[in-house]
């Protein structure tokens, strides 16, 4: 299986080009041009962050096998990496890509008006205790997996004996509908909520000021995600012929499921734009990718390809409809990380429960996955919403959220950044002698 | 000597220069503007949300001509210009006092 560890290792170098430059193009060209690189500059802050912390506490806090009350692990066991078997690290890598991309995307739900530092230590933070531990809840075996002391365990009870006993019904999760999507589309929300809404919000327009840049980060987003969903693949055995036979398979099978969940997807909120605003819109196919991408993350090894067309389909448009939410209900979730990630990342993990070909109650196998996928969701929920409140609230009585008013209408980009995303004019101006700049440092010209 | 302003759809600019160029002017001043007449814009519409876009992109053409050739000047763009639809544009004709040639300092007439 040598060729498995050098698709790991592109798995993980596809993973990382979702957040740079995927996400942040797709996010920066939905901006307005005043704070284009500000939006970017907070997918890139992400990267740099999580990066470091995954290796110092981020893995250990997540997949060690120091357990802490099936909830989140020993912070401190594989601190930094240190007892760590140099086998382990292609491992790190692929999930520390993870922690990365899911951080960066609740970036879309506060555009235009946070300061940078306040984004740089809430994203530390966050992840800390939200992100690790539901990695560690349901990919390290806590409490939102087969574990025999886990939420699936407790309502429907356990199978086997000792060491092999596990939860009847396990949650299934491929690649992190509930870790990632849920989980950055909950965080979104709640801060959107606490932050509050941009000044001049549903009445100056804040429309997208380079769709071009949105739809090249859709399509990269598309070729990383390949990385994401393909990499997430777990053997159930260490012999080398049926782990030879499950790759093969089961890797064309997510493949060819988030492919075509997405194809559907994009047809799906194209068709509801076109019934409901007379034209498909070139915003609408690039969001529709990611709609279709998100819901079928927990649920691309589960389903049939046909099964994944229908979910597609269902995500594309129950996620068109649900972006308008945010005018009904006042929030600036300003480039809809709640209406994609967070109702996507639902439809696809609940989805889970109707479709999947073992388990699903369209294939006559009951509703006990169905619920088991729902309490998860709602658990999942619970926790990211405790979490991001805590730290959200934190943030605004210490350092504060907000740049000044007349900063955020003049434009993020100058005032937090120094520099602006184009520049369109001949005469741009002078550039100051050494000794001036030192002089009035800070001041803008 | 007059200055002829005309502002024109994007779409028809291309047919005002050649007819200029054909009646024998050998330059212009242009520039990429926004505005809006009695259509009021238009209306945009970004994942559900509707955008009512006042400004709508034209071109501006700026020509300074002698007395005797502004009405003739008009005419052309004005034929040139015409779809017979609404945001069609204005050509607006001021009086200029005089006009001087950077690269020789020539003045008036003989700098156009």
């Amino acid at each position: 299986m040598d060729g498995y560890h050098a698709w790991m290792l592109i798995a993980a170098s596809l993973v990382l080009l979702m957040t740079a430059p995927g996400l942040a193009l797709f996010y920066g060209g939905m901006s307005r041009s005043k704070s284009v690189l500000n939006m970017m500059m907070m997918s890139f802050g992400a990267l740099a962050i999580v990066g470091v912390v995954y290796v110092l506490w981020g893995y250990s806090m997540s997949y060690s096998d120091d357990d802490v009350a099936t909830l989140f692990a020993n912070p401190f066991t594989l601190f930094g990496l240190q007892d760590l078997d140099p086998s382990a690290y292609i491992t790190v890598a692929f999930q520390l890509t993870f922690a990365v991309i899911t951080a960066a995307l609740i970036s879309g739900a506060i555009a235009d008006r946070v300061k940078f530092s306040a984004w740089m230590v809430f994203v530390p933070i966050w992840v800390t205790l939200s992100y690790f531990p539901l990695a560690h809840m349901v990919w390290g075996g806590g409490f939102l997996s087969h574990n025999p002391d886990g939420l699936a365990a407790l309502v429907f009870g356990t199978v086997g004996e000792g060491a092999e006993k596990v939860a009847e019904i396990a949650p299934i999760d491929y690649a992190g509908g509930t870790v990632v999507h849920i989980n950055a589309g909950v965080a979104g929300l709640v801060l959107a909520l606490l932050i509050g809404t941009r000044i001049g919000f549903g009445k100056t327009p804040m429309k997208p000021h380079n769709l071009p840049l949105t739809m090249i980060g859709a399509g990269l987003l598309w070729f990383g995600w390949f990385g994401f969903n393909v990499g997430s693949i777990v053997f159930a055995s260490d012999d080398p012929d049926a782990m030879y036979t499950q790759f093969v398979s089961e890797t064309g099978l997510v493949w060819l499921n988030t492919t075509v969940a997405t194809c559907a997807a994009v047809l799906g909120w194209l068709l509801l734009e076109k019934i409901r605003d007379g034209k498909a819109t070139s915003l609408g196919a690039a969001s529709g990718i990611v709609a279709g991408l998100v819901a079928i993350t927990p649920a691309c090894g589960a389903l049939s390809p046909v099964g994944s067309i229908i979910l597609g389909l269902v995500a594309g448009v129950l996620c068109a409809l649900a972006v308008g939410l945010k005018y009904r209900f006042g929030f600036d979730d300003s480039l809809d990380v709640v209406g994609v990630h967070l109702v996507g990342g639902l439809v696809g993990t609940i989805g889970i429960g109707f479709l999947a070909t073992a388990g699903g109650l369209f294939y006559g196998d009951g509703a006990k996955l169905l619920g088991v996928q729902v309490l998860v969701a709602v658990f999942a929920m619970l926790w990211t919403a405790l979490a991001t409140l805590l730290i959200g609230l934190a943030i605004k009585a210490t350092i504060g959220w907000r740049v000044d008013e007349e900063d955020e209408i003049a434009g993020i980009d100058f005032v937090e950044h120094g520099e602006s995303g184009y520049d369109l004019t001949v005469a741009g101006g002078t550039r100051r002698t050494p000794a001036q700049s030192t002089q009035k440092e800070g001041v803008p010209a | 000597m007059k200055l002829v302003t005309a502002v024109v759809k994007p779409h028809k600019w291309e047919d005002v220069r050649e007819a200029l160029e054909t009646f024998g002017i050998t330059g212009m001043t242009v520039s990429e503007v926004s505005g809006y007449g009695r259509q009021k814009g238009h209306t945009e519409v970004y994942r559900g949300a509707e955008y009512d876009i006042a400004l709508v992109p034209k071109i501006k053409i700026e020509i300074v001509v002698e007395d005797v050739d502004a009405d003739d000047v008009v005419g052309i763009v004005v034929k040139a210009a015409q779809t017979g639809r609404i945001g069609d544009g204005k050509v607006w004709v001021s009086a200029l006092d005089s006009v001087v040639r950077v690269r020789t300092g020539d003045r008036d007439s003989a700098a156009l």
